[in-house]
């Protein structure tokens, strides 16, 4: 099997989900005629028709409010709104109307609705096209958030999401469309967290292009002895707690990295659980997050904004060597 | 009260005597049903706020009867007519605005939050613009499905202003949607003057987007329900959306707190002169020789079918906290 591209994984998955359920539409600005600004969607119009994949007006309201309607109406709308900045522009029906369906209704209908966005930063975009929404719809009860970090992840989930009978907001980071990746015909559970690198001194958690700067992470940490476990939470909402606890309560310690704003984010939330339900198996337990400030345009400032690979790595060996000098000559 | 009127779409327009009654009764319901809630509301029955659609039933009524099985209405906070004239049952409701499980939505939803997929009613949103959004949803399905099903927005004249308005009725009249939109404006945006708040009119807006508009007159049922005939066949037909302005007037405040006095001098006594049950009885006994006698009677009889359903409201259970299963997400 040949590795794809993250953005040729989620054209699949839309393809063959196109192909396999006539309810699936999908709909959004600049994707069907021009193929999506990140060059995502490019085919699908063509194969399956002006009926199924059409363009939009600049109206993310009307876009989020067109996929609640038609997923209660009986279809399985998928629509994308082009930057997860532009969430905010679409939130109410998503939160007011998509999340709380499923309860406010008695359970009478779900809202089988994706809502696909590009979101992160690292790519010189600037604060209003850099942001991770996260932190405005973890909150949210009542809509699901899948954050994949690999191609295979990327079709697999996708296609989970649409399958799914609750709105799903599925995030791509930017930064990872042009990754290569192997992708299966799987299709993957939504909720289930992933150990992606196994080790027993460190537990790291992280989710899309986070993930692979903690794998780099790890590599710097093992040369200098220490071996990191590393999670890929592929989902945020609902939160697999129970692989991130197994995990911590082998190694002691959890380092949760969040590109997203540190107040109010999944790092402290995940930090909630593990103090919640494992207490008595910390060493130590901490985050590493972006500032709360906007996201800087200028590139020494962006690149100094994210916590990558080395910073990952010193922080790690940082705190071991605190209490504990693990590490014959490690930087504290 | 399923309404008869509902099947007679493909018939003359013409009122005829059944028809014209069952309409009546129909506004009566809605009417009583409001008067009981409010009532209970000051017994502490109904809890947080209501807000009544006393003095539009006319818009409801006229709309609801000419549409078919399959269609969808999406309805406002002031929803109750709305859900009443799409067929869901006065006591389902009742026992809704009381917070019972045998409510509509098992006391969940309460007032502004009515949903009833089986009825069509594809829910009363709290945000005003929110029932546009969703019957323009449904219309994108319904177009998809090539089932010929309309969907209908009810709102008031203050979403015009709200992003809700002016995306979806593009993205409608862009699609051609089967989408028929019912602004209701009862000339207040909450306590509001609309026309201290707005720039030109309401109905200028759907217009400049190419979208078939026409303004009515929303408290005579037939008004309403001729031109809801037209629209819901426009918009069956695949010709895309139609914008109706019903004019009208609540009799009560925006909502329970509210004592209107906001109100112009000699204001609402003009508009209770038109009040649309009176339009109506007046059209009975003119045109079918219904005596007056007959409408106090059914009058007295839609009464005391409210105060049952008060009553068995009152008696239905309350959903129990420790019981109640509910699941973030369907599984």
């Amino acid at each position: 099997m040949s590795d794809i591209e993250f953005r040729h994984a989620v054209r699949d998955a839309l393809d063959e989900e196109l192909a396999r359920d006539e309810s699936v539409i999908f709909f959004g600005e600049d994707i069907a005629a021009a193929g999506g600004v990140f060059a995502v969607t490019t085919g699908l119009y063509e194969k399956h028709g002006p009926d199924r994949v059409f363009d939009t007006a600049i109206s993310e309201l009307a876009i989020s409010g067109a996929a609640f309607g038609s997923a209660v109406a009986g279809l399985r709308p998928v629509v994308e709104v082009m930057f997860g900045d532009f969430l905010l522009l679409a939130l109410d029906s998503l939160i007011n109307q998509s999340a709380k369906y499923w309860y406010l209704s008695n359970e009478q209908a779900s809202v089988p609705l994706v809502l696909r966005s590009a979101v992160g930063g690292g790519g010189r975009f600037g604060a209003i096209h850099s942001q991770m929404p996260i932190t405005w719809l973890l909150g949210v009860p009542g809509i699901k958030i899948v954050c994949p970090s690999t191609p295979g992840d990327a079709k697999a989930l996708l296609k989970a999401a649409i399958r799914d009978d609750n709105p799903v907001v599925f995030l791509e980071h930017k930064r990872l469309y042009s990754i290569k990746g192997p992708v299966t015909e799987e299709v993957a559970e939504i909720g289930k967290a992933s150990v992606v690198r196994e080790g027993s001194d460190v537990t790291i958690v992280s989710a899309m292009k986070g993930v692979h700067d903690c794998l780099a992470a790890a590599e710097i940490l093992a040369a200098q002895g220490v071996q990191a476990e590393v999670i890929d939470l592929r989902t945020l909402r609902p939160l697999d707690t129970d692989t991130v606890l197994t995990s911590t309560k082998k190694t002691n310690r959890i380092l949760v990295v969040e590109e997203g704003p540190e107040t109010g984010g999944w790092a402290g939330e995940i930090l909630a659980c593990v103090v919640d339900q494992a207490l008595e198996h910390l060493d130590d337990a901490w985050r590493l997050a972006t500032p709360d400030r906007p996201v800087p345009y200028s590139p020494p400032l962006e690149d100094a904004f994210y916590p990558d690979a080395q910073k990952i790595a010193d922080s790690v060996l940082g705190r071991m060597t605190q209490g504990e000098p693990l590490i014959a000559g490690a930087a504290r | 009260m399923t309404s008869k009127a509902a099947v007679k779409e493909s018939e003359s327009t013409a009122p005829d005597r059944e028809l014209s009654l069952d309409l009546y009764r129909q506004m009566r319901v809605i009417r009583s049903f409001e008067e009981t809630v409010q009532a209970l509301f000051l017994r502490g029955q109904v809890h947080g706020t209501t807000h009544l659609y006393t003095g539009q039933e006319a818009g409801a009524v006229g709309v609801c009867g000419v549409l078919r099985e399959g269609d969808w209405v999406a309805g406002t906070y002031r929803g109750h007519g709305h859900s009443l004239a799409k067929g869901v049952t006065a006591q389902r409701l009742m026992d809704e605005m009381l917070g019972r499980s045998t409510g509509v939505c098992g006391g969940r939803g309460g007032s502004m939050n009515v949903i009833d997929v089986e009825r069509g009613l594809i829910g009363c949103f709290g945000i005003i613009g929110g029932s546009i959004a969703a019957a323009t949803g449904v219309a994108v399905a319904a177009k998809q499905q090539g089932r010929q099903a309309v969907a209908v927005a009810f709102f008031g004249e203050g979403t015009s202003n709200q992003a809700y308005f002016h995306e979806c009725l593009n993205f409608a009249q862009v699609l051609k949607l089967p989408v028929v939109f019912v602004c209701e404006n009862n000339l207040y945006m909450e306590f509001t003057p609309i026309e201290d708040v707005t720039a030109g009119e309401i109905i200028a807006r759907p217009q400049a987007m190419g979208i078939r508009s026409e303004q009515v007159d929303g408290n005579d049922v037939w008004a309403v329900r001729a031109a809801a005939e037209d629209a819901v066949a426009h918009a069956r037909s695949g010709q895309g959306p139609v914008f109706i302005e019903s004019l009208t007037y609540r009799f009560v405040g925006h909502s329970r707190s509210d004592p209107a006095r906001y109100r112009k001098e000699g204001e609402l006594d003009r508009w209770r002169e038109r009040d649309p049950l009176l339009v109506a009885r007046a059209r009975l006994s003119e045109e079918f020789g219904v005596p007056a006698e007959s409408l106090d009677a059914l009058d007295a009889e839609v009464e005391a079918e409210l105060e049952l359903v008060a009553e068995r409201a009152m008696a239905a259970p309350y959903p129990d906290p420790a019981t109640e299963m509910a699941s973030e997400f369907k599984a």
